[in-house]
């Protein structure tokens, strides 16, 4: 079936705002109650660059990333916010338009490549599918196209694994393969939602190095979403923090890094183990649970966590305020650094304290 | 390759009991089963010998089933009872009948269902879903023969389009009165079997649209038909397909109250028949057909499974 | 390798995981429909146990030629048949009739099938294999044939009618329980049973069985459903009991001819054979979503 590319979103500049997020809130109608899964996140990134969205699980950060790309059902879910795409609001469009932007503009890699490659397809099948429903290709060319694209993702072989079924692939090179039909038809934003959290270690740096080396050749623009500090640590432009639905910092990688302000924060950065430690030592942890995202608690929502929450943490929500380092956001009356800061609760910074209470 | 070869070994097994239970249980019966194979109406006993010698009824009941078995290789099934022809004969006529109303009664059931199913599962727990849901209980709840009374009342007597009592005409001879006769019949057997398939594909379609594959095939921008039909619809073929193989058998009993119920000839009302009338081998030919039917689509059903998941396929391969 | 997105999403999920449309938004709670049937199949049940008693149930056997072929009234609710027999009175009886055999086929196919199914899925190997192979040909025998030869060699009474039911039930619930039973044999605390030194016996009759009772508790009500429609189908071929009374099947048969001008005779069974099988059926249908629900979750 052949389909011209829709010019909806008109000639790209090289540089320049590309993605706008204003205020989304995503909201679930649930048996319990509304689940307020992302709840008030703004963002921007230019093209070329990175973001990486980081959190626990539970935090919303997937929702965040598929309720930009619109990707969610409409049924018994709320959406609410502006998302801004190349100049275009997209925040209202139905499917049948977005379609048109999906896989060609926006494109995501997703975190398990065993369930989101269909079992019963041939990898070829797969990748060809993106170039011949958007860009008409005709059959020997997407083939053609197909197995270069492979190539250029690290797969040996390619014109064989066209013919190959996802089970016969290593993980490693699964994910490879939804990558490259991510980036088929050359998409000006890349979602990359947890894409190493199911493999191997040592793969993990190859797909984020792949990743990486993509992006540049391409000046796609990529939002990076994961648990682990450690990925985004070296490889992105900006990061924002994400908790129980909102962001809670947000700020250029080494700037967030030297100069941290929200204790979650702190406690993500400690909790990531350092080959340097010596062995043995205990891991850090952030003690207790996420927070029920249907009644989130009142005030700032990690206060019932943040070892150094005071009274006023638990009743006043903190606004996102800038710190003196521009494009530097945080939320936190008593942020890392400041004299007010006060240790109010030992027991969770220190896990021997916890575990010598318990 | 090991697989396949002890699924026949399996199949050649059932067979053969099969045909062995048949012959054993119809032994059981009191009387000389020389006598009831002639149904009563010889009397010579050169005659009646030369047909023990011919079955070997003599002989103990394996010695019985293996002559059987060597008959039947030979195309010799015997003469029948009740109805004094060949065996043979009987089953060459009778079979088209009962294998029409079956494959149609599928194809329409399929045909009504794949739709339907498709489309709740899309839109689930909206109205269609909802309302198809609860009028497919009701369909499923309703045995073929309700529906069969119904449709006669409301098609046959009421309306008068329909035949209630209708003469089986093969459809080389007269193709239109063909599919009228057959309508009422296959519609009946059809109407419970469109709401459990719909059911079946309808849930596992529901569990298959949760996966990955199916937002990511979202992610890539394509439409929706493309990713239901082309994507999601394969995986999700498998109760459906176990389903209407456990129907084909089940058919092949459940067709007997409709073929009673129509007056149609066919290989269920045979069977009622000849038990009646105690036609033992017509009973034996009967039996092993409906037998070797059953492993035959459970065989298919397999080979479809392989054909659907290609994970399957390899895992067999390799075994 | 629990995505990430389903723990966020799982509210979305939980809505749209139903076998059967449920109100998102709303905890599933037994349905309308659910507690119609549960009222129906108690109420049929009392009333046929207690039919001798109750006023507004006649004489099945009274047959009355003035009263013949009545449609029907607020005498005769369901009409009369050409003897003039009350049609709902009769209906009572059949439903005692209908019901008891299909009762007792099913607990005697349970028992059957169920232990055989229990001990295959325990112990596999040998009995497991035999079992499978066994129950391959059993299903590959026509059900009806076996029933309908059961039937026409050693009569349609009562006995006769369950004895073929309950051997027709035997092989799919073997399937049944066999296949539950492999479930939580593999389970960990069967192992942990064992490691403590718990006899097969015990482990079976303890730790495996009370899992298994309920799939198979709803399991038999539809396999009741089931029963009840085949033996309405034996007695479309003349094959059940007619003595003392019908059962729904027969007076279905018997009204078939008249079923243009006197369509209630063999209507009116229909319908509460109907409601009868839809009750199972829908109460057969919720057990199984609860039981199955708490099973997902373990």
């Amino acid at each position: 079936m052949r389909r011209r590319r829709r010019k909806l979103i008109g000639d790209r500049p090289q540089d320049g705002v590309l993605l706008e997020v204003r205020d989304l809130k995503t909201h679930f109608r649930t048996g319990r109650g509304l689940v307020r899964a992302v709840d008030g996140v703004s963002l921007s990134l230019e093209r070329g660059k990175t973001l990486g969205i980081v959190g626990e699980s539970g935090c919303g950060k997937s929702v965040l990333s598929r309720s930009i790309m619109g990707l969610l059902p409409r049924f018994n879910v709320v959406r609410k916010g502006k998302v801004v795409f190349a100049g275009r609001d997209i925040s209202g469009l139905p499917a049948s338009e977005m379609r048109h932007i999906w896989g060609t503009e926006m494109a995501m890699v997703f975190q398990d490549p065993m369930t989101s490659l269909n079992p019963v397809m041939k990898i070829g099948a797969q990748i060809e599918e993106s170039l011949r429903y958007h860009l008409g290709m005709p059959r020997d060319d997407a083939v053609e196209t197909a197995e270069v694209l492979l190539r250029s993702v690290g797969i040996p072989e390619p014109r064989r694994r066209l013919e190959e079924y996802p089970h016969q692939l290593s993980g490693g090179m699964r994910q490879r393969v939804t990558i490259a039909i991510a980036l088929a038809c050359g998409p000006a934003l890349l979602f990359a939602d947890e894409p190493t959290t199911a493999l191997d270690v040592t793969v993990q740096a190859q797909i984020l190095d792949l990743l990486a080396d993509q992006q540049r050749d391409r000046n796609m623009a990529m939002i990076l979403v994961t648990h682990d500090l450690g990925v985004v640590a070296g490889r992105t432009d900006h990061i924002a923090v994400m908790y129980a639905g909102k962001i809670v910092e947000s700020a250029p990688t080494s700037v967030l890094f030297s100069e941290l302000k929200m204790p979650y924060t702190e406690a993500l950065v400690k909790s990531i183990p350092r080959l340097t430690n010596r062995s043995h030592t205990r891991l850090e942890i952030i003690g207790g649970r996420p927070p029920d995202l249907v009644s989130p608690p009142s005030g700032c929502r990690f206060s019932p966590r943040c070892p150094y929450a005071q009274d006023r943490c638990r009743t006043e929500e903190p606004p996102l305020q800038e710190a003196p380092t521009p494009g530097h956001l945080y939320a936190c009356w008593y942020p890392v650094g400041s004299p007010d800061q006060k240790l109010t609760r030992p027991e969770l910074v220190d896990p021997a304290i916890a575990a010598g209470g318990s | 390759m090991r697989y396949f070869r002890q699924k026949l070994v399996q199949v050649v097994i059932v067979l053969m009991a099969t045909t062995f239970l048949s012959i054993f249980l119809m032994r059981q019966l009191k009387g000389d089963p020389a006598i009831a194979i002639t149904g009563g109406l010889v009397n010579d006993p050169v005659a009646l010998e030369h047909v023990r010698h011919e079955w070997s009824l003599d002989r103990p009941v394996p010695i019985q089933w293996l002559r059987w078995l060597e008959n039947t290789a030979k195309g010799n099934l015997g003469q029948s009872s009740a109805f004094n022809v060949p065996v043979s004969t009987l089953i060459k006529e009778r079979l088209p009948v009962t294998l029409y109303l079956m494959v149609y009664a599928q194809i329409l059931s399929l045909l009504i269902a794949i739709p339907m199913g498709v489309y709740a599962a899309y839109r689930s727990n909206r109205t269609f879903d909802r309302v198809s849901n609860t009028v497919a209980f009701g369909l499923l709840s309703l045995p073929s023969f309700v529906v069969a009374i119904f449709l006669v009342l409301v098609f046959s007597l009421h309306y008068h389009l329909f035949p209630a009592a209708p003469k089986y005409v093969s459809p080389f001879d007269n193709p239109v009165l063909h599919f009228k006769n057959l309508f009422l019949p296959v519609v009946s057997i059809a109407l419970a079997q469109v709401a459990v398939y719909m059911r079946l594909l309808r849930a596992d379609m529901v569990a298959t649209l949760q996966n990955d594959f199916v937002t990511m095939a979202r992610a890539k921008g394509m439409s929706t038909a493309r990713i239901l039909f082309r994507h999601a619809f394969r995986p999700s073929t498998f109760s459906l397909i176990t389903a209407a193989a456990v129907n084909v058998g089940a058919l092949i009993g459940g067709a007997v109250i409709i073929e009673q119920l129509f007056g149609l000839p066919g290989m269920g009302n045979l069977t009622v028949e000849a038990i009646a009338r105690r036609d033992f081998l017509v009973v034996q030919a009967c039996v092993a057909l409906f037998a070797v039917g059953f492993v035959l689509v459970n065989f298919l059903v397999d080979i479809a499974y392989a054909f659907i998941d290609p994970r399957i396929r390899h895992a067999r391969a390799l075994a | 390798m629990t995505s990430t997105v389903i723990a966020e999403t799982v509210p979305l999920l939980a809505a749209t995981l139903a076998d059967e449309p449920g109100e998102a938004g709303r905890r599933r709670r037994p349905s309308v429909a659910m507690w119609l049937s549960v009222a129906w199949i108690i109420g049929l049940t009392l009333v046929a146990v207690f039919a001798d008693a109750l006023p507004f149930v006649h004489d099945p056997k009274r047959t009355n030629l003035v009263h013949a072929h009545k449609s029907p009234s607020s005498t005769f609710w369901f009409g009369t048949d050409k003897l003039g027999r009350d049609i709902f009175t009769r209906a009572v009886y059949g439903a005692r009739t209908s019901l008891m055999i299909a009762g007792l086929s099913i607990v005697i196919g349970l028992a059957i099938g169920g232990t055989i199914g229990l001990l295959a899925g325990y112990f596999r190997k040998k009995i497991d294999y035999v079992t499978s192979l066994a129950v391959d040909v059993m299903l590959a025998f026509p059900a009806l044939i076996l029933a309908l030869a059961i039937t026409s060699t050693l009569g349609h009474g009562v006995k006769q009618v369950v004895l073929a039911l309950s051997v027709l039930s035997i092989a799919p619930l073997i399937r049944v329980v066999r296949a539950q039973t492999l479930v939580y044999a593999q389970r960990e605390f069967v192992l942990a049973a064992k490691g403590l030194g718990a006899k097969d016996a015990r482990v079976l009759f303890r730790e495996i069985l009370p899992n298994v009772v309920p799939s198979m508790l709803t399991f038999a009500l539809t396999g009741l459903a089931i029963l009840i429609v085949a033996e309405g189908g034996l007695a479309f071929l003349g094959q059940s009991v007619t003595v003392p009374t019908p059962t729904w099947g027969f007076m279905i048969v018997e009204g078939y001819p008249d079923l243009e001008r006197y369509w209630w005779i063999s209507i009116m069974p229909c319908m509460v054979l109907f409601l009868t099988v839809l009750s199972f059926n829908l109460v057969g249908d919720q057990l199984s979503k609860r039981f199955d629900i708490k099973e997902s979750l373990a």
